[in-house]
């Protein structure tokens, strides 16, 4: 007879055969039997963290950078909470994590126990599958079945509930062969009429761009892209989640589209006749107003979640598959073109758009009086650390500088949150991918805002010997929506002033934490400040960059307006129409 | 907008009428009308779901609801190839007076007295969503005290059943 464990064992058990090697968590009453047997787990290394929020984040950041399932756990009622807003985001950015969360005993679901929610009913909008496990015999499979989910079509978070009874009492351990899921079955492999019709089009297009999203990233399908565009020819754009999908050396690269795109990028979309679309989601912050975006493009449109195909742009050729199995074929079918004499002219075009690049690239102002300027920071350290590195942005004016400003070159090293735009993401992301990936160098860039809002994994951080860095871009207020407040709302700056080149003392808190603290205050420091950083690893570090708030990200689609109407700088448009 | 009869195929797993109905009113959608049951298959149950929208949001509604794990299938119904059926339980003022004309109504729809007090009567009727609304609309005038109404349950024509029809076709072959 196969030896009784308790549910809680089974469930520590199934992490293990499920390849975990890292849960990030904070235990309470409910989610305690686990964290027993979990004490005694040689795979299962848990990191105790300081808020559940830092663990989802946590579990995303381990996920992005290392392609992963990320896990996080946590209690029952505040516990689990806590997760929804990394739930959410993962939700929005199609990142693959497991949430495992205790539950009050089954008896007393309903009843408004203490510290019960129903964490399943809240988060059902916001994962793409959940489980509620009130049978101890049920919780290896539905570990199996989440792990199962949570990575495989298009990845995303998956919540495991357990109730407390659940986890006490006796079982028998079973690890499932074969999943039991009728209804989920993702379709990976194109349908091939549809690729051979997109190669037909895409070498009879005259102004072609490969519009590439985050889709990219999740199925490693960075070297198939770089063959198809070389040998296509046809410029790319890599979406804010794409970033290091496509080097942003190489001379096809155009850049990012979008409300910050570069000009080039967002003016190919514009000028295109054929988007060639890959694991990408036509987000509002690339088409700026819908019915004015990229008004003489066909469509190809090429994603794993067949719910993407045709929501905000009509597909005239849709394709549902793995965007790396979309590609190989795509290139099957487009040599086949090739050797039958239809080759593909796009000399003109991207010319253009080198004349447009060359043009207007992207660039920012030196500050007159002498303070620092923060696009200057985020640059230096982009080549300072280089494209080894890995890089986790907060929300904001700093993310976008920083997904102009460093060169990407290599997937999985830029982790932001770009669908949900959560504040707090950085810190405690850049936690997660230093444990996935602790050869790397990782780099949280931060606002003074979002870093207010998780600075406590810095003592997760210092403890558990997590020697991220931190690059604090402190321009003393909430500096997007100061932006906006510029722009917008005649610079009547209602409530963005944090007063942080006061409060807090950064330094001190650095300190405080257990963490090396540096501050920058001129230019001409910023090189020797980002070595010293980058030569101390036996803590964390944080940089206190106290930047010029007055800086504004350009260049800018206003939200709601054309992407026609871009702006390089304050009424500034370009004329990108200049050689027609 | 048009109506549209959509049949589900779920498996039967708490918590997953709350989230066909979530998803529905999370991308804005009336469900009309909503019903669920068992099937011939144990574990399986069928929904039969009637909304009012466009046929563009139908399609991407139709696609979020195939990707929840727990649905196995999604057909749309046509009313010209389909028996649809509501039921409605309906308690009518009939007094000595008006009685026998309520009676009458009740034999003209082909409906049934399920219950009877002094001053009124409980009718049992079936029929399409047209049909019951036609029989309202006679009973309405005698005083109709309470009123309750099914969601609609459809079946297609013919010797296939659901489960050799094709499920509506996505973009993927479209």
């Amino acid at each position: 007879m196969t030896d009784q464990i308790t549910g809680a064992q089974s469930l520590v058990r199934s992490l293990e055969h499920a390849g975990v090697d890292v849960v990030f968590g904070i235990p309470g009453g409910a989610v305690l039997p686990v964290y027993d047997p979990l004490m005694d787990s040689t795979k299962v290394r848990h990191i105790l963290v300081r808020h559940e929020q830092g663990a989802g984040h946590a579990a995303e950041g381990y996920a992005q950078a290392t392609g992963r399932v990320g896990v996080c756990m946590a209690t029952s009622g505040p516990g689990a909470t806590n997760l929804v807003t990394p739930i959410a985001d993962a939700y929005m950015d199609s990142v693959p994590i497991v949430a495992i969360t205790g539950q009050v005993p089954s008896g007393a679901i309903g009843t408004d126990a203490f510290q019960e929610a129903d964490i399943r009913g809240i988060t059902m909008p916001i994962t793409k599958h959940s489980f509620l496990v009130t049978d101890p015999s049920k919780i290896a499979r539905a570990v199996a079945e989440a792990f199962h989910i949570a990575s495989t079509g298009r990845p995303g978070p998956v919540l495991v509930d357990v109730s407390k009874d659940a986890l006490q009492a006796l079982t028998t351990f079973e690890w499932p062969t074969s999943f039991d899921l009728p209804g989920y079955h993702p379709v990976t492999r194109p349908h091939a009429k549809q690729v051979r019709e997109a190669a037909r089009m895409i070498v009879e297009a005259k102004r072609p761009v490969l519009y590439v999203g985050g889709g990219i990233i999740k199925s490693r399908a960075h070297v198939e892209l770089l063959r198809l565009a070389e040998l296509t020819g046809i410029p790319v754009v890599t979406t804010l989640m794409a970033r290091g999908a496509f080097p942003d050396s190489h001379p096809l690269h155009q850049g990012m589209p979008g409300m910050h795109g570069a000009v080039a990028a967002v003016g190919a979309l514009q000028k295109s006749d054929l988007l060639i679309t890959l694991g990408a989601r036509f987000d509002d912050r690339v088409t700026g107003r819908l019915d004015t975006f990229a008004p003489d493009a066909a469509i190809i449109h090429a994603d794993i979640d067949p719910a993407e195909i045709s929501k905000n742009r009509v597909a005239d050729v849709p394709i549902v598959g793995d965007a790396k199995e979309v590609i190989l074929d795509l290139i099957v079918a487009l040599e086949a073109e090739h050797s039958a004499g239809n080759v593909g002219d796009y000399a003109e075009w991207v010319s253009l758009l080198g004349h447009m690049k060359a043009t207007y690239p992207l660039g920012y102002d030196i500050p007159s009086d002498g303070t620092l300027s923060p696009q200057y920071v985020i640059e230096r350290l982009g080549l300072i650390a280089g494209p080894e590195a890995i890089y986790a942005a907060g929300v904001g004016q700093h993310q976008m500088w920083a997904a102009q400003f460093v060169k990407y070159e290599i997937p999985g090293t830029w982790l932001n949150s770009g669908g949900l735009g959560t504040m707090g993401y950085a810190v405690p992301a850049a936690m997660g991918a230093k444990v996935g990936r602790p050869d790397a160098t990782v780099w949280a860039i931060d606002g003074d805002g979002c870093f207010q809002m998780t600075n406590q994994e810095l003592a997760t951080c210092a403890i558990n010997d997590i020697p991220i860095k931190v690059a604090l871009i402190n321009n003393s207020s909430l500096g997007m929506v100061r932006q906006w407040q510029t722009l917008f709302y005649e610079s009547r700056y209602s409530n963005t002033d944090l007063h942080s080149h006061r409060i807090p003392d950064f330094v001190k808190l650095a300190d405080a934490y257990g963490c090396h603290g540096l501050r920058c205050e001129r230019a001409e420091d910023v090189d020797a400040t980002l070595e010293k950083a980058m030569s101390l690893n036996d803590a964390p570090v944080v940089v206190d960059f106290v930047v010029h708030r007055d800086a504004m990200v350009w260049p800018m689609v206003a939200a709601g307006t054309s992407n026609d109407d871009i702006k390089v700088a304050r009424d500034l448009a370009p004329s990108w129409d200049r050689e027609e | 907008m048009s109506r549209h009869t959509l049949s589900v195929l779920v498996e039967d797993q708490p918590g997953v009428l709350a989230r066909i109905s979530a998803l529905f009113s999370r991308r804005g959608f009336n469900i009309e009308s909503l019903a669920v049951g068992p099937t011939e298959v144990e574990g399986i149950s069928r929904m039969t779901i009637v909304v009012n929208v466009e046929s563009n949001p139908l399609e991407q509604v139709t696609k979020q609801l195939n990707k929840l794990v727990n649905v196995l299938k999604i057909v749309e119904l046509d009313p010209d190839s389909s028996v649809q059926r509501e039921l409605l339980l309906v308690k009518v003022r009939a007094d000595l007076e008006t009685r026998s004309q309520v009676l009458e109504t009740v034999s003209l729809f082909r409906a049934k007295v399920v219950d009877v007090a002094p001053d009124t009567v409980t009718i049992e009727a079936t029929g399409s969503h047209d049909k019951l609304q036609a029989l309202l609309r006679v009973l309405e005038p005698f005083g109709v005290k309470e009123l309750v109404q099914s969601g609609m349950v459809a079946v297609g024509r013919g010797t296939r059943s659901i489960s050799d029809r094709s499920a509506r076709p996505t973009d993927r072959t479209a």
